[in-house]
């Protein structure tokens, strides 16, 4: 059986299974955050009566992330709602932007956009934070309500995104009724060439398969350069598995897993044991390519979609109005690092907005110095618009009032995974998606750059 | 008699993705709350292009489309898991979609909430047919007729009951997977 198999199989009982089988499998984790999570909590009253009580306080993760820093009341309110229910319910990991339990959230636009709003408890984009607070072990199966809950399949899990009304089942039961998914094989070989990044990996893969190339399917990553990839590039590519309309990624968890996996689990306090699956000899693929990693370049997805691929060298001829670095792919503190990499000492010529995916990549790059400097500061310096407000931000469009939103029609390059029409706010706008090195050289020109030109 | 269904339809292109379907500024709207549903359907598909769909889907002052059903190419509903999608075009009053395929989560959601029912067509139908047109959908043989046509889709299958139950948790309490509603 392929790895995802073996999880499903485990989870519902069964010695095996196969594609096509319909199985009820148990649920270990259950993350929702503010966008979901009131709807969830909706249909949890409505189907299971309101003075119910969940399946399992300590499964359920709650991370109010998408809109955060705004002044739209329907989305404060939004988190007091999870707020509301984490109290109701007693439940043990809800990372609240304020740190009062019986308070009201409420962004004070006053105050800016850039200074951190946000009490000591919050985490940021759930799928970046869910690793770092140890909430993914290997072996688990984990259901998310956001598309990109497939990012922990990194951690060898089994985790996929659903709605609300599969999540309300699951508040209240701890079980999910799926279909085994057929698994595509992508065996990785060489180690990437400076300036090439995993994003860069996973664009050239669904520009190959095609942007609805693995639907239904399970995407599955292996061989050598999988192997020497580390746990932040490996997150990126799991997570873009729903670009090419996956029902989930996953990589074999290693000896890399399990020390980024108990030192989390060890911070944070959540239940330690786990039991990882291993690699059969016999697997069956619907599909099995093998891809030279040494020879991708610096790769975009052009407007409209992930999969409209196309190398950086070649659209030197598209000026760009804006650049974004942020997201849960994007935004991690490795992302930073190699965008400020290239801008370092140098300044960007078009408006340039960075998020960071989680308050402690906001730490760790104020934190890490390069000669004199902080990170931060050498990001700043070369005139990034840096927010401390971890969240989902612009990645996703939102309230108008959304930091980097594009709110009138523009061209922009991003560090973010996803580019149809409207999804970063006006919908006449045109977003590219890029590596952070990409993205970083393109700030530096006003148009799309291979970063190659900038690196050493 | 057969269950059938006659309205117009509303056609789109390939790659309709949940941000044309609803758009993410809209989110802040909880399905679960009967005004917020309400509304929802107000702005169901309000995020496609206007250059290359001229026509309203949901007239400005309304919350209900004169589309019931609506004809799609490939790969329908991709992108977020949002259930807002199904449910936002569901509550503008859209029986069906009919396209030639879909993006997991959303034919996923559709079926859970009992919304709408999400049909495969076997032709590429956006290519023969207008906005505008009248129909007439045949949930028994799983036709669609229109223009004197009759187009063949495909059977429902294993999520059929599911929909007709009105969705995930009504078919589990008639399966008796879950308790009865006390
Ligand atoms: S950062 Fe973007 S892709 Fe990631 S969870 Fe937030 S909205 Fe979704």
């Amino acid at each position: 059986m392929t790895l995802t198999e073996k999880l499903l199989a485990r989870a519902s009982g069964k010695s095996a299974v196969r594609p096509g089988d319909n199985v009820w499998v148990n649920v270990d984790v259950l993350l929702t955050h503010d966008v979901c999570g009131p709807g969830t909590i909706g249909v949890f009253k409505r189907e299971f009566g309101q003075n119910a009580k969940v399946w399992d306080r300590d499964k359920i993760v709650i991370i109010p992330d998408h809109y955060i820093f705004t002044a739209d009341s329907l989305s404060n309110r939004n988190v007091d709602i999870l707020r509301d229910f984490v109290r109701e319910q007693g439940l043990p990991y809800f990372y609240d932007v304020i740190d009062e339990p019986e308070g009201h959230w409420k962004f004070d636009a006053s105050r800016g956009q850039l200074k951190r709003q946000y009490g000591s408890g919050f985490a940021g984009v759930c799928h970046t934070a869910l690793p770092r607070k140890g909430h993914t072990r290997p072996g688990e199966i984990l259901f998310g309500t956001d598309s990109h809950t497939c990012m922990a399949g990194a951690f060898g899990l089994f985790a996929t995104g659903i709605g609300n009304t599969d999540a309300g089942f699951i508040l209240g039961t701890g079980k999910l009724l799926i279909k085994v998914p057929e698994t595509m094989r992508f065996y990785l070989e060489g180690e990437m060439q400076p300036g090439v990044m995993a994003k860069d990996v996973i664009l050239h893969v669904i520009g190959d398969i095609g942007f609805d190339g693995a639907t239904y399917r399970a995407m599955q990553w292996e061989g050598p350069g999988a192997r020497g990839m580390d746990m932040d590039d490996r997150m990126t590519i799991a997570n873009m598995a729903i670009e090419a309309g996956g029902k989930n990624g996953i990589f074999p968890a290693d000896q890399k897993t399990f020390d980024y996996v108990d030192e989390r689990i060890a911070a944070n306090g959540t239940k330690s044991q786990y039991e990882p699956v291993d690699l059969d000899r016999e697997q069956s693929f619907v599909f099995d390519r093998t891809y030279d990693v040494s020879k991708l370049e610096p790769t975009v997805a052009m407007h409209p979609d992930p999969g409209n691929r196309a190398l950086a060298k070649d659209l030197g001829n598209i000026s760009l109005d804006r650049a974004y670095i942020g997201s849960c792919t994007g935004g991690k503190t490795t992302d930073f690092l190699a965008f400020a990499e290239i801008v370092r000492g140098k300044s960007v010529k078009i408006d340039t907005f960075g998020v960071p995916a989680t308050p402690d990549v906001v730490a760790e790059l104020k934190n890490t110095r390069w000669d004199e400097h902080s990170v931060w500061d050498i990001l700043t310096d070369a005139g990034v618009t840096m927010t401390e407000n971890a969240s989902c931000a612009a990645c996703l469009g939102g309230p108008v009032d959304t930091f980097g939103r594009l709110n009138t029609p523009m061209n922009c390059i991003s560090a973010t995974n996803r580019n149809f029409p409207g999804r970063m706010g006006s919908k006449e706008s045109h977003v590219y998606l890029a590596s952070p090195y990409t993205v970083a050289a393109s700030a530096l020109a006003g148009r799309i750059t291979d970063p190659r030109e900038y690196l050493g | 008699m057969a269950k059938t269904f006659t309205g117009k339809v509303f056609v789109v292109e390939d790659n309709i993705d949940t941000d044309q379907i609803i758009p993410a500024q809209y989110l802040t709207l909880v399905p679960t709350i009967p005004e917020e549903y309400e509304k929802l359907g107000s702005y169901a598909l309000i995020g496609l292009p206007d250059d290359k769909y001229p026509v309203d889907f949901v007239a400005p002052d309304s919350t209900k489309t004169p589309y019931g059903i609506v004809i799609a190419g490939r790969n329908f509903g991709c992108g977020s898991s949002r259930e807002h999608a199904p449910i936002a075009m569901g509550a503008a009053g859209v029986q069906a979609v009919i396209a030639q395929s879909y993006a997991r989560i959303f034919f996923r959601n559709s079926v859970a909430t009992g919304e709408l029912y999400p049909y495969e067509s076997v032709e590429r139908l956006p290519d023969v047919l207008k906005t505008g047109d009248e129909a007439t959908l045949d949930f028994d043989h799983d036709t669609l007729t229109a223009q004197g046509k009759t187009y063949q889709l495909k059977p429902l299958g294993e999520v059929r009951p599911v929909i007709e139950a009105g969705g995930l948790f009504n078919y589990a309490r008639e399966t008796g997977m879950i308790a009865a509603k006390a």
